[in-house]
């Protein structure tokens, strides 16, 4: 028996690592995805004002702090069972556009780009944005002009770019005002643009990677999204869909009783929880959450060019998209969608709409907060004495959801791809790119990506390490 | 009685006083900046966060905020040895409590924050204590957090001094000392306490706060309060 270790996997949020295990005939008989860091949100938040929770916990991202805040004002609405104001439920929304956007960008030009564009087995080097922005400049500019557009929505409705302190319990701090409206607007045609053209090209070079779709966790699993009550795709406030693998509506819940339908179980080896379908158990119970499966339970997505894009999708890789290797391209068209919806939000009558808060005390004792992060359904939920003071938090994070399906991938590209005892760079990078695909936010932390050293060892079943890649610098 | 007129140099400039002042009453009444925490207008000083510290005859450093000016007296206001003392200082009670500004309410309108900032404390040399402090949360409108609190007595002095209720003192001694209401009961249960919000007001960070806001909301209305101390005239 023989092991291979990726650690850390590089172009991804947060601290990973991947075990591989060879068989006496050199093939791979397990694999295993370890997330080798603990946060401890959940505990160190004992005691603190409710109210005080969406400032605390999206720092648990720098990435998409943007989704906690808003799981974590919810989850505080409902503790404070208030309603917010209408224009307050558009303009959370309409950051949350911006944060979809931005997030989507990195994931994609940043992260995944490199493996598209320059090959799954280029030179490991130059498999970086530096190394995309030498050769396809336009498309490096592109990607970093998009992430920029998404930021400065963020940034010109909240305040901050990371972190902005607009989102408050009972609704946002401030109302918008007409000029940030009008700059948003102004700047929109091109991140439209930008957004088309990219996923025109990607549809050209998805037919070469017919392997990649193949084998990158094409597998039956459930899937999990919002959806709002005609059916149609919803990023900010819906019901939580489960659909089967083959399509059928398994259950449409309010997202308040996700416990009678999300267990949690515990794997060795990961700080990470597996959430499964409590209905079928574990680990029958697997589904996945994010752009794909966000697109796989909606019927439509409900903007003009989005709902065109997604007709295509499904044509291309039929009414369930199977392939965890879609991921990129279910996350262009959520692109199209984010920036159709920013606009229609935008152009709303009640937008510039000056009362935007809602202020109570503690009149519920627990919350429930849910949104769709980038990378699927993001739970708060809170639990408070009479004085409001957090007795119990329990947040289920939008890569948790994927964990189970992310070790089958892993496996999956695995038990394809690498063979042996001799290692090529190639056939590792692909076990990372599909951990990438998920666009994983393990920490929720921005890393620098491409930039992290990743190493690779061959370890014998004596423990000696028998071969040993290093790549980035 | 009028008060004796004298004069004293600072920073080397001559400068008249009213005998009975303070030197940092004088020293800022002449346009000298002094940092200082635990001082308001108004309220009875008891130097106790040494951040005002001056050197008196270019030598022995003493608060300014409880050193009455003498005839003759030379006080130098800063100096590198000065400014390495007060960012020092500025560093303990960084270390002492836990002090988070990024999720306080209180960000960006924090006496202790914009002082780090203004003497460029960039780094802190010290180990953080990270104490287990508890909150209390028992009061209807405010909040108290013991982990951002210096210390200062602001707000035992303001509630004693002008509102004149004195629900707050000092418990324990050295760095185990702990502002408390009353005889150590919970806010909401001090019968004394009027609900006024002074305290809350003079509080320099944000160990006391108005409840519900978030991150960054807590603006302090500190400069109404020392007005109305200043025109009750309780520190004459």
């Amino acid at each position: 028996m023989r092991k291979i270790t990726i650690d850390p996997v590089t172009r991804i949020e947060g601290h990973a690592k991947i075990t591989i295990h060879l068989g006496d005939d050199g093939q791979v008989a397990r694999t295993q995805f370890h997330v080798t860091q603990v946060r401890g949100f959940e505990k160190f938040t004992e005691g603190r004002p409710y109210y005080e929770m969406p400032g605390i916990t999206a720092r648990i991202c720098g990435i998409c702090p943007l989704s906690h805040l808003l799981a974590s004002a919810k989850a505080c609405d409902a503790i404070m069972a208030v309603r917010i104001p209408p224009v307050a439920a558009l303009l959370r929304e309409a950051i949350h556009c911006g944060q979809i956007v931005q997030s989507h960008a990195l994931s994609f030009f940043h992260l995944s780009a490199p493996d598209l564009l320059l090959g799954m087995d280029s030179d490991p080097a130059r498999r970086n944005i530096l190394g995309l922005a030498e050769q396809h400049p336009a498309l490096a500019r592109d990607g970093i002009a998009l992430r920029k557009f998404g930021q400065r929505v963020i940034e010109r409705i909240a305040g901050e770019r990371i972190h902005p302190s607009g989102i408050v319990p009972g609704g946002v701090a401030a109302p918008l005002a007409a000029a940030g409206r009008d700059a948003i607007l102004q700047e929109l045609p091109e991140a439209v643009a930008i957004a088309r053209r990219t996923l025109e090209l990607f549809k050209t070079i998805l037919d070469g990677f017919r392997g990649e779709i193949e084998h990158f966790g094409r597998m039956p699993t459930m899937y999990a999204g919002l959806v709002d009550a005609a059916g149609a795709l919803q990023l900010y406030d819906g019901q939580i869909r489960f659909k089967s693998a083959t399509g059928g509506i398994v259950a449409q819940i309010d997202a308040a009783r996700y416990n009678n339908y999300i267990g949690e179980a515990s794997l060795a080896d990961s700080y990470l929880k597996a959430p499964y379908f409590l209905p079928l158990g574990y680990p029958d119970g697997i589904y996945r959450v994010g752009p794909l499966a966000r697109l796989n339970v909606a019927d439509r997505c409900g903007t003009p060019a989005a709902d065109i894009e997604l007709g295509e999708f499904r044509q291309r890789c039929g009414a369930i998209a199977e392939s965890s290797f879609h991921y990129h391209y279910a996350r262009l068209i959520e692109i199209v969608y984010g920036l159709e919806r920013l606009e229609a939000l935008l152009n709303s009558p009640l937008i510039l709409d000056r009362h935007v808060r809602a202020h109570a005390a503690v009149n519920a004792l627990e919350g429930i907060g849910v949104a769709e992060a980038p990378r699927g359904i993001l739970i708060h939920h809170y639990r408070v004495d009479e004085r409001g003071a957090m007795k119990w938090a329990n947040m289920i994070i939008a890569t948790g959801h994927n964990n189970l399906a992310l070790n089958r991938s892993i496996e999956q590209v695995s038990k394809h791809y690498v063979h042996g005892e001799r290692m090529e760079e190639g056939m590792l990078n692909r076990v990372s790119a599909v951990v990438r695909a998920y666009d994983p936010c393990l920490s929720c932390s921005t890393h620098a990506g491409g930039l992290a050293p990743m190493r690779i060892q061959l370890v014998g079943a004596d423990g000696a390490v028998l071969d040993e890649l290093a790549a980035g610098a | 009685m009028a008060q004796k007129k004298i004069s004293i140099r600072i920073d080397g400039e001559l400068v008249p006083a009213l005998e009975g002042k303070t030197i940092l009453e004088v020293a800022r009444g002449a346009g000298r900046r002094i940092p200082s925490l635990c001082h308001m207008d108004g309220l009875k000083d008891v130097g106790a966060c040494r951040l005002c510290i001056v050197a008196l005859n270019g030598g022995r450093l003493v608060p300014a905020c409880t050193t009455p000016v003498q005839e003759g007296l030379a006080v130098t206001t800063n100096s590198p040895e000065i400014a390495a003392y007060r960012r020092m200082i500025v560093e303990l009670l960084l270390v002492e409590r836990n002090h988070v500004c990024s999720v306080c309410v209180s960000n960006g309108h924090c006496e202790l924050q914009s002082l780090a900032t203004s003497l460029g404390v960039t780094s802190v040399r010290f180990r953080y204590r990270y104490p287990s402090l508890p909150l209390d949360l028992s009061q209807e409108r405010f909040v108290l957090d013991h982990n951002r609190c210096i210390l200062c007595s602001r707000c035992i002095r303001v509630c004693a001094e002008v509102e004149g209720a004195h629900v707050w003192d000092m418990m324990g001694r050295g760095i185990h000392s702990r502002v408390i209401s009353e005889l150590d009961q919970p806010w909401g249960e001090a019968s004394t306490c009027t609900n006024c919000g002074k305290c809350v007001q003079a509080c320099p960070t944000g160990a006391m706060a108005e409840k519900g806001w978030a991150v960054e909301e807590m603006v302090k209305r500190t400069a109404q309060v020392a007005g109305a101390a200043v025109r009750k005239g309780v520190s004459l």
